[in-house]
């Protein structure tokens, strides 16, 4: 059993828990992510490791609430204990070398953005982040952000709070005004990605995304997190989740994502993790 | 001796009906009951050379056993099978024992050969219901060992080592141990209840099953060997790689991996309304593949309420691999075969939804290089078959996890981890088996690889140990 030690609502749909995971706290790194299985009847859900403490044995986690799972967790209370918890997997991400970087995060993909900037940012790097969100209400981890950024772009789509646009406009913006970057990350829903990377491209900017298919185990042993990338079949949760985002088959990824939306045995789909969003260019 | 009883066929095993059993999860056969088992015993003629042991990768004492059943010494029996076999009632329901034990049974020469798998199923059924688990005592030798993977090839090996006193920890990648016993077969097949109580038998014996622990990722085997204590390990993590066909509409809503497919049903239990896995409703279901995992993912869609269930082989019945008994099942239940056909590609409308499949006719060729006859596609052949939902069932290949995370482990070219007679790697202190080591093979083949490695780890630290005492002398 894996205790929660600590649990903070970052917004109404957003929740930040710190697990007891001594392990996973001294091995897990930037890009990696676990897998929750709240009780015997539950779904394996796939988290990304948003902050290690290897000090007191914690691994941090940032969940929107997306379906049952999401929502039975985010209800659940310090000193609670969940039954799996599994990690770290996935590739952690490959951060040496670069001098100036820009983290690009939209909704929850803020909160697996996040430590790779703080990554970045020990190895020395110049690091900008662009956070996009809906509207001023649904802001999360500015402090957090602010902490480990030169720079930090927050925008909204209806311009209630700081940038008025998306993600991809304050980038564009800073690229014509002669920015140089020599990585950019995008992490959020699809179709930001995707937008991002083909502005990157333009620029001929290496540009890391970190995908999200659906996964069950999470080993390389169902296959069900198959991607595209470079014309080529990659299982996320082995050979990823973090990839070159101008080799990776977007339009498949998105069709793929569509599996369980009808069977989902669950009754309200209100709120969808911002994944299936519009395009946000 | 009494003499044997000569009736030419096995007798029966009651079993479900094919109709009711095609829309439930309970188990397909239910067994013999202490009268059938007695007279399939009788059938045994006791053969002083005892081909049919031979025909048994653990080489189970079977005239043994047998004869202690005609005698209504049921526990005995049981004993008698475990000195060579920790998993019986696996083994008796799963074996492919018409290519094994009793591929080689003198009855079986002229008639039926006798039932080893049913009685050896039996025996380990009666034990079951009649005795409380006891731990087996056995004193600590004060050496530790990892065996990584709790299908039934590290079940084995730890048995085997506890036995010897051993200190045997397996780290299990997923939640429950079993390997493929608990994610891959069938619930109606191998009830999962079975493949539990055998695993709280190891751990009462003291091997502990540390589950949720992928290595490679949490601890690196280089890590286990220096850190944590262990003076050997057994890499058991089997060959759970799927692989996939690379036509057109493979990605599609609706085609799934077998593994995938069966994960979500049998570790995950999709199919009963208490828990939360979420799996497709499908109406026309077409697995591609003709082997045993093949049946069971079409086997299990039928149960999963799919109308329609076919089969796509490139084949024939005579060069598919899978047991005679399991395509014999799925023919009485209703599994449609399209035999000697291929597919071209997936069917997706616009949402990316699978909506058919193309296939094209093939016949046989010359025999290939495996000795079965090659199918070539029969040109201008192309027809659609309707289905919403594809299962690719086409085998897989070792996991490359411990081999990219272990220095020095030399694997072949599709990736099996390449081992000596004794079960040792390239790296000193590791020994691999099991589906890791020969690709994905059979449960007993898998255990007997365990039961190497353990005799083979058992001297490498016996002999070290030995030179340790010997220094300090
Ligand atoms: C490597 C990885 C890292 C992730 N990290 C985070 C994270 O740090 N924080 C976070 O909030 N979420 C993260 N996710 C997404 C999260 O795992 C899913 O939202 C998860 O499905 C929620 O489970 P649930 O049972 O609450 O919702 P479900 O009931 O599973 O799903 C609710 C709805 O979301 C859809 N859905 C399910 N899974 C996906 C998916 N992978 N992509 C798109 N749609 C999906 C379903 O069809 C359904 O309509 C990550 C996913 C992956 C693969
Ligand atoms: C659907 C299906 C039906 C089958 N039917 C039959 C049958 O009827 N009869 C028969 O004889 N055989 C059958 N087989 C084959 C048989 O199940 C396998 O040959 C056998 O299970 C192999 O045993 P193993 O111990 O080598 O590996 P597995 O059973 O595959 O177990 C490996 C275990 O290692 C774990 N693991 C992997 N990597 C790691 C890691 N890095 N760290 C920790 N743990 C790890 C896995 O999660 C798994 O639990 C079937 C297989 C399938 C898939
Ligand atoms: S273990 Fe398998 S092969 Fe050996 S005797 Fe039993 S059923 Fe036959
Ligand atoms: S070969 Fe057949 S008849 Fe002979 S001992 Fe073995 S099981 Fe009995
Ligand atoms: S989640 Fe199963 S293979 Fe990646």
């Amino acid at each position: 059993m894996f205790k929660i030690v600590s649990k903070e609502k970052l917004n109404d749909i957003v929740t930040r828990m710190y697990i007891e995971a001594p392990l996973i706290a001294k091995k897990g790194k930037a890009g990696q992510f676990i897998i929750f299985r709240i009780d015997e009847h539950g779904e394996r859900v796939p988290l990304t490791i948003a902050d290690t403490r290897p000090e007191d044995g914690t691994v941090g986690i940032i969940f929107q609430t997306a379906g049952k799972a999401t929502r039975l967790l985010s209800e659940m209370n310090e000193g609670d204990e969940i039954l799996d918890f599994v990690g770290p997997l996935g590739k952690p991400s490959e951060l040496d070398g670069y001098k100036k970087a820009c983290v690009i995060g939209g909704g929850v993909g803020t909160a697996i953005a996040y430590p790779s900037a703080k990554a970045l940012k020990a190895n020395g790097a110049e690091v900008d982040v662009i956070v996009g969100f809906r509207n001023k209400d649904i802001v999360i981890l500015e402090d957090d952000f602010r902490a480990c950024s030169d720079n930090l772009y927050v925008t909204t789509d209806d311009g209630s709070y700081g940038y008025h646009g998306f993600v991809t406009d304050k980038l564009r913006e800073l690229l014509e005004g002669g920015k140089e970057y020599d990585l950019v990350i995008a992490i959020g829903p699809v179709p930001m990605m995707k937008f991002v990377c083909d502005l990157t491209k333009e620029h001929n900017i290496k540009t890391l995304v970190s995908l999200n298919p659906i996964m069950v185990d999470g080993t390389g042993m169902c296959g069900g997190c198959r991607v595209m990338v470079g014309g080529e079949l990659k299982f996320a949760c082995v050979d990823g989740p973090e990839f070159d985002g101008h080799e990776v088959d977007f339009d498949d990824l998105m069709m793929r994502n569509r599996t369980y939306s009808k069977f989902e045995k669950e009754e309200d789909h209100k709120c969808n993790l911002g994944l299936k969003q519009k395009a946000q260019a | 001796m009494a003499k044997a009883n000569m009736r030419p066929d096995k007798v029966e095993m009651p079993a479900q009906d094919p109709k009711v059993r095609a829309r439930n999860f309970d188990e397909v056969t239910y067994g013999y009951t202490e009268e059938m088992a007695v007279e399939e015993a009788s059938r045994c003629l006791q053969c002083k050379h005892r081909p049919c042991v031979e025909g048994c990768p653990v080489n189970v004492q079977i005239p043994e056993f047998i004869h202690l059943i005609t005698e209504g010494d049921f526990e005995g029996a049981y004993q008698k099978i475990l000195e060579t076999n920790v998993l019986p009632a696996v083994c008796g329901r799963v074996c492919p024992q018409e290519t094994q034990c009793e591929s080689r049974c003198v009855r079986g020469i002229k008639h039926e050969p006798v039932g080893i798998g049913r009685l050896e199923r039996f025996v380990a059924d009666y034990h079951r219901a009649h005795s409380n688990p006891v731990a087996a005592k056995v004193e600590s030798n004060g050496h530790k060992v990892a065996v990584i993977g709790s299908g039934p090839s590290g079940l084995s090996c730890a048995g085997d080592l506890s036995k010897l006193g051993y200190e045997v920890v397996i780290f299990e990648s997923l939640q429950t141990g079993g390997g493929v016993l608990s994610y891959g077969i069938p619930e109606f097949r191998l009830p999962k209840s079975i493949v539990k109580e055998e695993i709280k038998q190891l751990e009462l014996d003291g091997v502990k099953l540390e589950t949720n622990m992928v290595v490679g990722r949490i601890l690196s085997i280089d890590e286990l060997l220096h850190d944590y204590g262990f003076e050997a390990v057994y890499v058991a993590s089997g060959a759970g790689l799927p692989k996939f066909l690379g036509i057109a509409g493979e990605n599609g809503v609706g085609v799934y991996s077998a593994n995938e497919y069966l994960t979500r049903t049998n570790l995950m239990k999709a199919y009963d309304d208490n828990y939360d896995t979420p799996i497709r409703k499908s109406k026309n279901v077409a697995v591609i593949g003709g082997g045993n995992v093949a049946m069971d993912a079409a086997r299990t869609a039928l149960r999963l309420g799919a109308e329609n269930v076919y089969i796509v082989y490139r084949r024939s019945f005579a060069e598919m691999p899978a047991r005679q008994e399991e395509v014999h099942h799925a023919q009485e239940e209703g599994i449609q075969f399209l035999n000697l056909n291929n597919p071209v590609e997936i069917n997706l409308d616009e949402h990316g939804e699978v909506v058919g499949m193309t296939l094209i006719r093939m016949e046989l060729g010359e025999p290939d290089s495996s000795g079965r006859r090659r199918p070539e596609p029969i040109p201008g052949s192309q027809h659609d078959i309707e289905v919403d939902t594809v299962i690719v069932s086409l085998g897989t290949d070792p996991n490359p996890l411990i081999k990219a995370t272990t220095p020095g482990l030399d694997v072949t070219n599709w990736g099996g981890i390449i081992v000596n007679d004794e079960g040792k790697t390239s790296r000193d202190a590791v020994y691999a088996g099991g589906d890791a080591v020969t690709g994905a093979a059979t449960v007993i083949s898998a255990m007997g690889a365990g039961k190497v490695a353990a005799a083979s780890i058992d001297r490498y630290i016996m002999s070290k140990e030995a030179e340790a005492e010997a220094e300090a002398n």
